[in-house]
């Protein structure tokens, strides 16, 4: 068995390679993950980079219903919601939604809308053209806005989905705030 | 080595050891190191008993009683951290240096120092973990699977230490593992063949490889935690473009072949004890090493049964649900094989095949809950549910702790070298076995009819199955004590042991005598 010395170090070398190997696939799955998502619309996730503009016709034989619903993360007083709950738009037809966000705080504050969207499926099918979640959203102390959302639905869309709902998160970052949002919160005032 | 040529009485006498503290902190030796590897997981599966207390006593009655909710949260967290890391698989690898070495021929491990460090920062590990919870704030109170944002903006600041203990109980885990490695690869006496290893040793090898695959992992996913909690990175906080969901991903990834990892070494365990007593070589030796290695394969594959109701797609949903229902195949040949071994043999009931014949069945039962959460339509009424805490428990209390139990009570003649009381293991099995179907039994109805998981209050329709399921929970508590009696008793003496002590055994830690001499098979035996 003395023989077995450099074959043992030689096993033990490839074995801790594994196990910092698995320890960075812990790591690769994040961006994988995200590849993954975009790829398959798994965990309905819409684009955060501006889409083309539509160059696709209008497909007037159908009609999807759109629902729009929003929500506070904690610690986020603002009141945040869309002018109208819900849109029938046809594939390819492009529309514009405004969502309303007041703060109501004597702090001036910056906020991120995270969108997501049920079935997942359909997120594969939305494009959105404008987004007021492109961009963290500065808010000086009691004022409002109104935010644009401007999409459309990708005409290759499967005639199952009929109805889809795309929701926002409101999420407080202004501890983390970039510095294009704190320069539009100075000009602001 | 090839000049040596002694007999196991000549060996005996080379029992130098240093004396005191010193030998066992330094020791490199698998056997001591083996001990204290069982020690301490008697240790922690007290530690996390009292604790399972502390829950069912809170849960005896509806309302608050004797504990603030954050502390309820914290001793469901901390049991099952202390359970799985600290009881479960330090057993496993205290009775994997035990006896891999000496059923292959091997005279210790591969890499004793290394052997020697990864027992010894595990203490370290849980004495971070569990003096956490006396810190201002509080433990850890976001169960053990730390799903974020529970574990990252909702925590308490102890969440660091939790982070460093699963640390280094990886890094222990991850050492152990190699060295078992090493160890069954370059360790064997001549002659062993891979397909001639007894199948604790395989299933070992097999979880060792796991184990590899997957601590890492858990390693990242800590990691991970701990730069979104304290240093700013937004890996599963959606506002920074993160996801939650992300995490349970990268979590179920470790765990769920984690569940394996705490189970693969019973099979192991059971398919040694049963031929045993049934007086009969184990029916389907080869298809056993085949359905470990399927098992394992599998477990990489099904992660997402634990996250039915994330809202996946439906294909996603249909792909991990048919996955795992798969794994009832390989999981059904081992039962199947135990069941032929036993098959016309000539059975009798020591102590350690009462705690086999209870493992088959009612780790069976287990498995039969789990394809009953394997469904996707139906997890989504089990789901977080007592339901899944009967379901899992029946798999590692009634599986992997009772097959633990098995082993301590077959192989505990070989370690201290003289035969237990086995009127009071008897009466230790018979209490068990009673208790823990009363404690986890009833859990299921509670499930099937609501109750959720992981909360200190309950209706009141409840109260009837928790008062059986609290009273069955302090004996199952009380009745361990009887095998830490039974353990003790035997260290300090009794009657003397054979070599072999079980007619029906084989196997080379059969050879040596018992208690098994210091150094084993310092020449290397010749197998057939």
């Amino acid at each position: 068995m003395s023989d077995q010395g450099p074959n043992n170090s030689k096993i033990v070398k490839r074995l801790l390679l594994t196990v910092a190997g698995m320890f960075a696939f812990g790591f690769a799955l994040v961006p994988l993950y995200d590849v993954f998502c975009e790829v398959t619309g798994f965990n309905g996730r819409t684009n955060n980079e501006p889409a083309a503009v539509s160059q696709h016709e209008v497909d007037k034989s159908r009609t999807v219903r759109v629902q729009f619903i929003t929500r506070n993360a904690q610690g986020i007083p603002w009141k945040f919601e869309p002018e109208i709950n819900e849109v029938r738009v046809h594939p390819g037809e492009v529309r514009v939604v405004n969502f309303l966000a007041s703060n109501p705080t004597r702090d001036d504050m910056v906020a991120q809308a995270i969108p997501s969207i049920a079935p997942a499926e359909a997120s594969l099918y939305l494009n959105k053209v404008e987004c007021f979640c492109f961009n963290q959203q500065p808010l000086a102390a009691g004022n409002d806005a109104e935010m644009p959302m401007q999409f459309y639905i990708d005409p290759e869309i499967p005639d199952h989905i009929t109805t889809f709902t795309l929701s926002y998160t409101l999420y407080d970052m202004t501890a983390k705030a970039t510095p294009e949002s704190l320069a539009l919160l100075e000009s602001t005032e | 080595m090839s000049t040596v040529v002694d007999d196991h009485n000549h060996e005996a006498h080379h029992d130098h050891k240093p004396s005191g503290i010193t030998r066992w902190l330094f020791t490199t030796n698998h056997k001591d190191i083996g001990s204290m590897y069982l020690w301490f997981s008697l240790i922690m599966f007290f530690v996390g008993g009292a604790m399972a207390m502390v829950i069912r006593a809170e849960l005896f009655q509806p309302g608050l009683q004797l504990v603030e909710p954050q502390f309820f949260n914290q001793m469901t967290t901390v049991h099952g951290l202390v359970m799985i890391f600290g009881a479960v698989m330090p057993a496993f690898t205290g009775l994997a240096n035990w006896m891999v070495p000496m059923m292959i021929g091997a005279p210790d491990m591969a890499l004793p120092r290394m052997n020697n460090w990864s027992f010894w920062i595990l203490p370290f590990a849980f004495v971070i973990l569990l003096s956490s919870l006396f810190m201002e704030g509080g433990g850890p109170d976001f169960g053990w699977t730390f799903y974020a944002p529970l574990s990252t903006t909702y925590s308490n600041d102890s969440t660091a230490l939790f982070v460093f203990a699963v640390h280094i109980m990886g890094i222990s885990s991850i050492m152990g593992a190699i060295n078992v490695i090493v160890t069954i690869i370059n360790m064997r006496a001549p002659g062993m063949t891979y397909m001639k290893m007894p199948l604790f040793v395989w299933t070992w090898l097999i979880t060792a490889f796991l184990l590899i695959a997957v601590m890492p992992v858990l390693a990242g996913a800590v990691t991970m935690v701990l730069t979104d909690k304290y240093f700013g990175t937004s890996f599963f906080d959606a506002a920074g473009g993160g996801d939650p969901v992300m995490f349970q991903h990268i979590f179920w990834f470790f765990g769920h072949p984690e569940v394996y990892i705490m189970i693969l070494p019973s099979f192991g365990i059971i398919s040694a004890i049963i031929p045993t007593f049934s007086r009969k070589k184990l029916f389907g030796y080869s298809s056993m090493v085949y359905a470990t290695g399927s098992i394992a394969i599998l477990s990489f594959l099904v992660w997402a049964h634990h996250m039915f109701t994330t809202g996946m797609p439906v294909f996603a949903e249909l792909f991990f649900m048919y996955f795992t229902m798969l794994i009832a195949v390989p999981t059904g040949v081992k039962v199947f094989n135990w069941v032929a071994t036993m098959w016309r043999g000539a059975i009798t009931f020591e102590v350690p095949m009462l705690f086999a014949l209870a493992f088959v069945i009612l780790f069976t039962i287990g498995g039969f809950s789990g394809v009953m959460l394997a469904m996707t339509p139906v997890d989504f009424q089990y789901h977080d549910t007592y339901f899944v805490v009967a379901h899992f428990h029946y798999v590692l209390v009634t599986g992997a702790i009772f097959s633990i139990m098995a082993a301590s009570y077959y192989w505990l003649p070989k370690w201290t070298g003289h035969m237990y009381d086995t009127t009071l293991a008897r009466l230790h099995f018979w209490t068990s076995l009673i208790s823990v179907n009363l404690l986890f039994f009833p859990m299921h109805f509670a499930g099937l009819a609501g109750m959720p998981r992981r909360i200190p209050d309950y209706a009141v329709q409840f109260a009837d199955i928790n008062q059986i399921t609290s009273i069955g929970g302090f004996a199952f508590g009380l009745s361990q004590l009887l095998f830490l009696w039974v353990v003790i008793k035997c260290a300090r003496g009794g009657e003397k042991a054979a070599a072999k002590p079980w007619e029906g055994a084989e196997g080379l830690e059969w050879t040596v005598p018992s208690p098994a001499p210091y150094h084993t098979f310092e020449t290397p035996p010749k197998v057939e």
